[in-house]
């Protein structure tokens, strides 16, 4: 209210004050920021705005499609071949070791009989393609060209002929976000394949892997394999993951063991996304009472 | 309006959709798929400050909050991380509109490069409290890129308000 007892009139207001607009929204903002770094509450939102801009999504990757379409058209003969021959190599090496592995398979599921363990389920997977790197320079992320439609959930891992490379950790309609195991904020359980060393591996930066929690004076040396251990119910056990590269025991209480990854993380294309593994056993209960009172 | 206060060529007023139809355009150049390479321009944050500075009265911060969530979706950004940075873009450009328009272009570009570079800069400090990856000194050659374009944009964005030059001698301005 004026001096006079009169309403400004409305070819002035212009609405709260540049400085307190700014205020309100960077609160908004901030906000927003920590509901979705701290607690993953966005994800809904962002599916359902992500309908609005798909279309324009879509017609931008255009431009990335076609080049990659005339890089593979303009493939020369000389590569072609040499390809070839490669894998002419690997499937003879392979091919010997697949011969054997039908009669592995049925002797073990022989063994697993005869122990009455429960038989491994088979699980389902999809053949996928990396398209390009997500867009955001802070993490480590690729979109793969199968989504939703083809079964790839979120939570999934992701592997290339060498080992894993990553989990899905987005699903849209017909692509999918992978975030690859050198993010900084992704981790996998693993054991040392030589002595079964239990360890969860995190992403370290620089393409780096970084083993952590493991005692100082654990046995583990340059040099050991790294596979899942599928403790999680989401990685398959024994997949190849990394190799230990250096191990520091003059760090506190825990070993600073950096590892090098086995897969081409950062330059497959062709990768494979693995269904769900078994769910692991359930967790044993607390012994029921009457039992311990019974005789 | 004229291109710049200095300039003595009169300008057809901007109609709103077009504001917005360049806005939209430039997102869709934003979710163009370029992976990590460096020094990719920042299209929408440069046209959301054109259009700040230019009409401080038709377009401000609640725009560059909406373009920058579309942004963060888009490029699976952490959501309000481009927003934030938009929101302060827009703030700074409104703010300095007055001074900005007397300016000529390249002097105009020095003006925008620290806004720019202020938005990159929020958006590394919001990431890296977030335990993120420090993307590396090259992140920031993205501004210096899309200062670069700030003339012949301008140039672009003006051209549906050029008239034809009137010869006209008896004209009273």
């Amino acid at each position: 209210m004026s001096l006079v007892g009169h309403q400004p009139p409305p070819i002035f207001k212009r609405g709260p004050a540049p400085l307190a607009r700014l205020m309100l929204l960077v609160c908004i903002c901030l906000t927003l920021l920590v509901a979705d770094l701290k607690f993953r509450y966005l994800e809904v939102l962002r599916q359902g705005l992500s309908v609005a801009t798909y279309p324009l999504q879509m017609a931008a990757a255009k431009p990335a499609d076609f080049v990659r379409n005339a890089s593979h058209y303009f493939a020369t003969l000389i590569q072609v071949q040499l390809d070839n021959a490669d894998l002419r190599r690997q499937q003879l090496g392979s091919g010997e070791r697949l011969l054997r592995f039908e009669q592995l398979e049925q002797e073990n599921q022989q063994l697993r009989g005869l122990l009455e363990m429960s038989q491994r389920v088979g699980v389902r997977s999809v053949a996928a393609e990396i398209l390009y790197n997500a867009p955001d320079p802070f993490s480590r992320k690729v979109i793969l060209d199968r989504g939703a439609q083809e079964g790839v959930e979120p939570g999934l891992a992701v592997v290339d002929a060498k080992g894993v490379i990553g989990q899905v950790t987005r699903v849209y309609p017909i692509q999918s976000e992978v975030t690859l195991l050198t993010d900084r904020n992704q981790a996998i359980p693993v054991q040392v394949l030589r002595n079964g060393l239990r360890g969860v591996l995190f992403g370290s930066g620089q393409g780096r892997l970084e083993l952590r929690f493991v005692i100082a004076s654990a046995d583990i040396q340059p040099g050991d394999r790294l596979v899942t251990s599928g403790l999680d119910g989401v990685f398959l056990p024994g997949l190849p993951v990394a190799e230990v590269a250096a191990v520091d025991r003059e760090a506190e209480a825990f070993a600073r063991i950096v590892c090098e990854p086995l897969a081409g993380i950062e330059r497959s294309v062709q990768v494979l996304v693995l269904g769900r593994a078994e769910l692991p056993p359930p967790l044993p209960q607390a012994a029921p009472a009457e039992k311990a009172e019974a005789p | 309006m004229q291109p710049t206060n200095r300039s003595s060529r009169i300008l057809l007023p901007v109609k709103l959709w077009f504001i917005y139809f360049s806005l939209i355009l430039t997102l869709g150049f934003a979710y163009v798929p370029t992976g990590t390479f460096p020094g990719v321009p920042d299209w929408v944050a440069l046209v959301l400050a054109f259009w700040c500075i230019r009409e401080p009265l038709r377009i401000g911060m609640g725009a560059g909050f909406v373009f920058g969530l579309l942004v963060d979706i888009g490029q699976g950004a952490a959501m309000g991380q481009h927003a934030l940075a938009y929101v302060v873009v827009a703030y700074l450009a409104g703010r300095f509109a007055r001074r900005l328009m007397w300016f000529p272009l390249l002097q105009q570009a020095l003006h925008v490069l620290p806004m720019l570079l202020a938005a990159q800069l929020l958006m590394v400090t919001v990431r890296l409290l977030a335990g993120a990856e420090f993307p590396g000194w090259l992140y920031f050659l993205s501004s210096f890129t899309s200062v670069l374009l700030w003339a012949p944009m301008s140039f672009l964005l003006l051209l549906p308000q050029y008239q034809p030059v009137e010869r006209d001698d008896n004209r009273p301005i």
